[in-house]
């Protein structure tokens, strides 16, 4: 490739990345660590930083566990409609996110049809992450289990290793790495969700306001360095957990096979 | 078949319902409950026309955009010699560890009024912030790594035993590239374009931020759906959303198409 490619390459990442997450950084460093934290222990800050932590680490687990039960299904079991099933798993990705919210709000909003109503409340902020990242541990899990050899697990059953027993020895040790890679996935996206919760939460400070939303309210506040504070913790912490996966699994390529 | 079999697959397909399938249902339902007549008012809404085209003009800048960043990138990752490669890879990646909101925020303080180009910007009469450049931006940056990830690895897997041959055999640099390894790679392109745009199109956060929200002028479709939902239309919400929800099942069925051609990988 050329210089002139190269150059153009670079001044367009420049524009679009370098420059923009600079200037962010420089922003939230402007007055000092003082200044820095205290836009960030400022109480409405505060809460709205722990109520995203807390929610997307139980998102995460429910994640694990329906993410993984849905890959086992998709892999070992047989049934009809079973291809559509699959491609259904990439629809979070593909709808919009405002979307996201206000089909949630129409079957479990005010007038819902089944009579429940998590409209304006913290059990909606969950609902919306967990349609959000359905597909990461299911598509991390998919592919390991596919590939997963059966061998071991009817040489364990032939030795008279029951159905759980081999569950728990044989194959989740075997799905462990991809569940914790989609896992991370998942809450990198949770902690900075946004599109979904606006009609959803109703966005009440102390109560159902997450970290993005918060920042958002501060942006139209031209509140810039509180917004900016909170916005260098949202992305701290999802580069701490992504960073930490991408070091995890080189160490793994490099140490296990 | 044995119970638990049974018992996982109840469960497992339960919670796709109950989660995915029955909220997708309702909102076409709720949409089309009192009949065409209200849709149809609502799809040629001036305000609507206009964020539909605004989105697909949107789109139609930012995407292009990108495949070609997309391309160059994965070439200059698999195909450069240089150091700090991991570091790059990184940086690309780095739009899906950012809140949508934050990348709007981080927008403002380059291109806002008050922004390090503020006074450059303003001097030279050009707006970004709160008008349609600057959305184009907000969506180029969501959507920058797709297209680069989903085609590095099939440039890895390709090898560079054809180019060499191109090369040794007199194929310029860029006749390389248009006749051995883009057509060899194209799938893996097509399928970067697909998640891109439907990325694009659907953004809320970045555009929110960066849009000001003039109705008719700055407004996306996504935006339109949050506008008229607050506005207690209801009906203009529903529809604009079922228009955006139809463009996303496409998505998907392109997809699953093109996954048939491409390796699958996870994707953000």
């Amino acid at each position: 490739m050329g210089v002139l490619g190269r150059g153009l390459l670079g001044v367009y990442l420049s524009v679009l990345v370098l420059l923009p997450v600079a200037a962010l950084l420089a922003q939230s460093a402007k007055g000092g660590t003082a200044a820095f934290w205290r836009e960030v222990s400022n109480p409405q800050a505060l809460a709205a930083i722990k109520l995203t932590l807390i929610i997307s680490a139980i998102v995460v687990i429910v994640n694990a566990i329906f993410g993984t039960l849905i890959a086992w299904v998709l892999v070992r079991d047989e049934f009809r409609g079973k291809k559509i099933v699959n491609a259904l798993i990439d629809l979070p990705f593909a709808l919009p996110t405002i979307v996201i919210g206000l089909v949630l709000l129409a079957l479990y909003g005010g007038g819902s049809p089944l009579g429940i109503d998590v409209a304006f409340t913290r059990a909606s902020i969950a609902l919306a992450l967990l349609f959000v990242t359905l597909p990461f541990v299911v598509r991390s899990v998919q592919p390991v289990l596919i590939e997963l050899d059966r061998s071991m697990e009817e040489a364990a059953a032939s030795l008279g290793a029951g159905p759980v027993t081999v569950l728990r020895r044989i194959v989740l040790p075997a799905l462990t790495p991809a569940i914790v890679s989609g896992v991370a996935l998942s809450f990198a996206r949770a902690v900075g969700e946004f599109g979904s919760l606006v009609l959803i939460t109703g966005n009440l400070p102390f109560k159902t306001e997450v970290g993005s939303v918060y920042v958002f309210g501060q942006i139209q506040d031209e509140n810039l360095p509180a917004a900016a504070a909170v916005s260098v913790v949202l992305l701290v912490v999802a580069l701490i957990v992504l960073g930490g996966l991408a070091l995890v699994s080189r160490w793994r390529s490099q140490h296990v096979l | 078949m044995s119970f638990s079999k049974l018992a996982a697959r109840t469960v497992a397909l339960g919670y796709l319902a109950l989660l995915l399938v029955a909220p997708v249902i309702m909102i076409f339902y709720r949409t089309f409950e009192g009949g065409l007549a209200p849709v149809w008012t609502a799809i040629n809404e001036p305000n609507a026309i206009h964020a539909f085209w605004l989105s697909i003009e949107i789109v139609a800048i930012a995407v292009p955009l990108n495949t070609a960043f997309g391309v160059g990138m994965a070439l200059l990752l698999e195909r450069g010699k240089f150091k700090g490669k991991l570091l790059l890879g990184m940086l690309i990646d780095l739009p899906f560890a950012i809140s949508p909101v934050v990348v709007g925020l981080a927008l403002v303080l380059v291109y806002g009024k008050t922004g390090w180009f503020g006074n450059w910007l303003i001097g030279h009469g050009i707006q970004i912030i709160f008008s349609v450049p600057g959305m184009v931006i907000a969506t180029a940056v969501v959507s920058l790594p797709f297209v680069a990830r989903e085609t590095a690895p099939v440039l890895r897997e390709l090898g560079t035993d054809a180019e060499q041959a191109a090369a040794t055999l007199g194929a310029s640099g860029w006749q390389t590239f248009w006749r051995i390894t883009l057509p060899a790679i194209r799938w893996g392109v097509v399928y970067g374009v697909v998640l891109t745009t439907a990325r694009a199109l659907g953004e809320f956060g970045a555009v929110s931020v960066v849009s000001g929200r003039i109705e008719g002028q700055t407004q996306t479709l996504p935006l339109y759906v949050q506008d008229q939902f607050e506005n207690f239309n209801v009906t203009g919400a529903y529809t604009a959303a079922v228009v955006l929800a139809l463009l996303a099942l496409g998505t998907l069925v392109a997809m699953n198409l093109l996954t048939r051609r491409t390796r699958r990988r996870t994707t953000v």
